[in-house]
């Protein structure tokens, strides 16, 4: 690990990226069992990001996602029985089950989606900065995206707004090496991604994505920057999926070396590892976490499965904001 | 009643928006030092300073991308997109975006976000200058979409999308920029959901809206002249269509021809056809009639762009046969 870190901090790291696991280990479960439907996209193994990125964030800060986002709606403290209930499609979901998985709101932790066109909310973003610069407001606006949004317009164009007009915005791109099914050397003729940022001006920074204290630290610093006015800050942190994009993903063109050697990054396994070797926790405390979060998980899916699902003539409601009479 | 041009009438509603709430800020490309590639925002710059005016970057998806999330944070964007072909750079943020927050977060997001684009042909632009798309718009649930076409709702339609609390497009022809009008401070505030008749009529209805306005309101009059009472309406409001408005005049005059900028397939003029057809086939005494562009790109020659458009001439004889079709 690139830090030190006492044992209260490490133990709830350690726990939140634990749930995240579990929590979508879980979702594919109820996935295969038919209890969640349309698209799933996993975010075990890039867990370290969410977790260590949230913490530099306060709550008065945006934070804006992408399809991949139930690691960071829980981080951000969006509950998880809200998101599960979402995926299966009931009212009491993050979102009254119009979203499902890709779409998860949660306004009142100034959580701003759960965008499904990659780069798209890049730009919604920016535009939440500038509502902010212009109000002299100090917010951070934290805007999550992977590597394949790069290769986007959406991004060039939204690095150079909030370049251009120094807003407070913390991109944060989760560089995963796979644009669904395409390696990032397949599909951008640069692939040093922080570089691109840089090229608007936009300071930049690469971090091991697998670290979550590197995570943190980095993220922190940054967010910080932008606070005090200095403009955006870009964050590439390089991480992996353990599973396949999606639940419909055969995943047949990542090499098993490949898989295999990230997997001995794992970021949960690194930091139990840690927490271990500097005897700041036991086996049995280890255990006792793996209970808690296993039940924490079951209650999600309890609360989920306990949930209604919206009427049917709620159908067309939230459509357009009702006019007054 | 004040005398104006579109145009002012415009920079005015603009004015006004942006001197009485704070939230209010404009920004596109050129709108700021070049005044507006039309100069509707000619000396706003100046009046309201670079934070509220913002000339953009050529990067349509960005700005009005900028502008879903700026107005989702609680300020009242203007975005102007230069024209109604560039805003398909635009499209991703407009569809995907604007139009399906609100419903998608369960009611948690409001995008009081206003559009202004200029659209339509007749200045020899050509195919990538010159299209009518606001059916495109007008087609998405969770967009407001209105077209003025008279100094008057240029005047005060900005305000009424304003006040909206979701997403509103406002389409603005790019012949009726120097049109001179009228405009009534105590017949405000505009309704974004209400057609208006434009002249009043008992023997056909002619249904419109935008640029073709003017054309059909000289068409209305040659009628007149051959002994034809034509009502005009202008639909004003593409989304919601007021469809009530439509289907009183048709229920009175018993025949319809419908002038729409737009190409003929599955354009706004269809919608409106579908609508008389559905509610109001029975007290049709004549089959509705569409005068919409040829369906071909713009073309930039003058005789050839005349050609592809509607035109008053075609406007008359459609009225003429429905009206002579009269069993």
């Amino acid at each position: 690990m690139t830090a030190e870190v006492s044992r209260e901090r490490g133990v709830e790291l350690l726990r939140e990226m634990m749930f995240i696991r579990r929590f979508e280990e879980r979702c594919a479960e109820l996935y295969s069992a038919g209890f969640i439907r349309g698209f799933l996209h996993l975010y075990v193994g890039e867990e370290a990001i969410a977790t260590g990125a949230m913490r530099a964030l306060s709550p008065e800060d945006n934070v804006v996602s992408t399809y991949r986002e139930h690691g960071h709606a829980i981080a951000r403290g969006v509950p998880p029985g809200a998101v599960m209930a979402e995926m299966f499609g009931k009212v009491e979901g993050a979102s009254r089950g119009r979203g499902g998985s890709m779409h998860l709101f949660d306004v009142s932790r100034r959580f701003y989606g759960g965008h499904a066109i990659v780069a798209g909310g890049l730009p919604v973003a920016v535009g939440m900065a500038l509502a902010d610069a212009m109000r002299n407001e100090r917010r951070v606006t934290a805007c999550f995206f992977g590597d394949g949004a790069v290769a986007e317009g959406a991004f060039h164009e939204s690095m150079n707004l909030a370049a251009l007009w120094n807003l407070p915005v913390l991109f944060i791109c989760e560089n995963n090496f796979y644009a669904m099914g395409t390696h990032l050397s397949r599909a951008q003729a640069e692939t040093n991604l922080a570089r691109k940022a840089a090229g608007y001006h936009v300071p930049s920074e690469v971090v091991d994505g697998m670290d979550v204290l590197a995570v943190e630290a980095t993220a922190r610093r940054a967010a910080e920057a932008v606070r005090a006015g200095a403009g955006p800050r870009f964050l590439e942190c390089q991480t992996y999926r353990f599973r396949a994009h999606s639940m419909y993903d055969p995943d047949r063109y990542r090499p098993k070396e490949e898989i295999e050697g990230w997997k001995r990054r794992d970021p949960i396994a690194r930091l139990r590892d840690s927490l271990c070797t500097g005897d700041l926790i036991r086996e049995d405390e280890l255990r006792a976490l793996e209970a808690e979060v296993e039940g924490d998980v079951e209650e999600a899916r309890r609360f989920a499965e306990a949930g209604s699902l919206e009427p049917v003539e709620d159908l067309l409601r939230d459509l357009m904001t009702p006019r007054a009479l | 009643m004040t005398t104006t041009t579109y145009r002012e009438a415009l920079r005015e509603a603009h004015r006004e928006a942006l001197s009485s709430d704070p939230r209010v800020f404009l920004m596109g490309e050129d709108v700021g030092r070049y005044g507006g590639v039309f100069a509707v925002s000619l000396g706003l710059l100046e009046e309201f300073g670079d934070d509220r005016i913002r000339d953009t970057p050529l990067s349509e998806a960005g700005f009005v991308g900028a502008g879903v999330g700026a107005a989702t944070a609680g300020m009242r964007p203007i975005v102007e997109v230069m024209t109604i072909n560039f805003s398909l750079l635009a499209m991703d943020q407009i569809v995907n975006g604007a139009a399906t927050l609100r419903h998608m977060s369960g009611g948690q997001l409001s995008v009081p976000l206003v559009i202004r684009m200029a659209t339509g042909a007749g200045k020899q632009v050509a195919a990538q200058h010159s299209h009518s798309f606001e059916n495109w718009y007008a087609h998405v649930p969770g967009l407001r979409v209105a077209a003025p076409a008279t100094v008057h709702d240029a005047r005060f339609m900005l305000a009424a999308a304003l006040d909206d609390p979701d997403p509103v497009i406002l389409f603005e022809h790019m012949l009726l920029y120097n049109m001179s009008g009228e405009f009534d401070d105590a017949a405000r505030p505009v309704d974004l959901e209400r057609a208006a008749i434009r002249r009043s009529g008992g023997d056909v209805s002619l249904i419109t809206y935008g640029g073709s306005l003017p054309k059909v309101l000289e068409a209305a009059e040659e009628l007149a002249t051959a002994g034809i009472d034509a009502e005009v309406v202008d639909l004003r409001a593409l989304r919601p269509l007021d469809v009530e408005t439509i289907l009183a005049s048709v229920r009175k005059t018993h025949r319809a021809v419908v002038i729409d900028e737009g190409w003929r397939t599955g354009s706004l003029a269809g919608e409106v056809s579908a609508r008389i057809a559905e509610d109001a086939l029975y007290d049709l005494d004549a089959p509705v009639e569409r005068i919409c562009s040829s369906e071909v790109p713009i073309p930039y020659a003058r005789h050839l762009e005349v050609a592809a458009l509607p035109r008053v001439e075609l406007i008359v004889s459609a009225a003429k046969r429905v009206v002579g079709s009269d069993g």
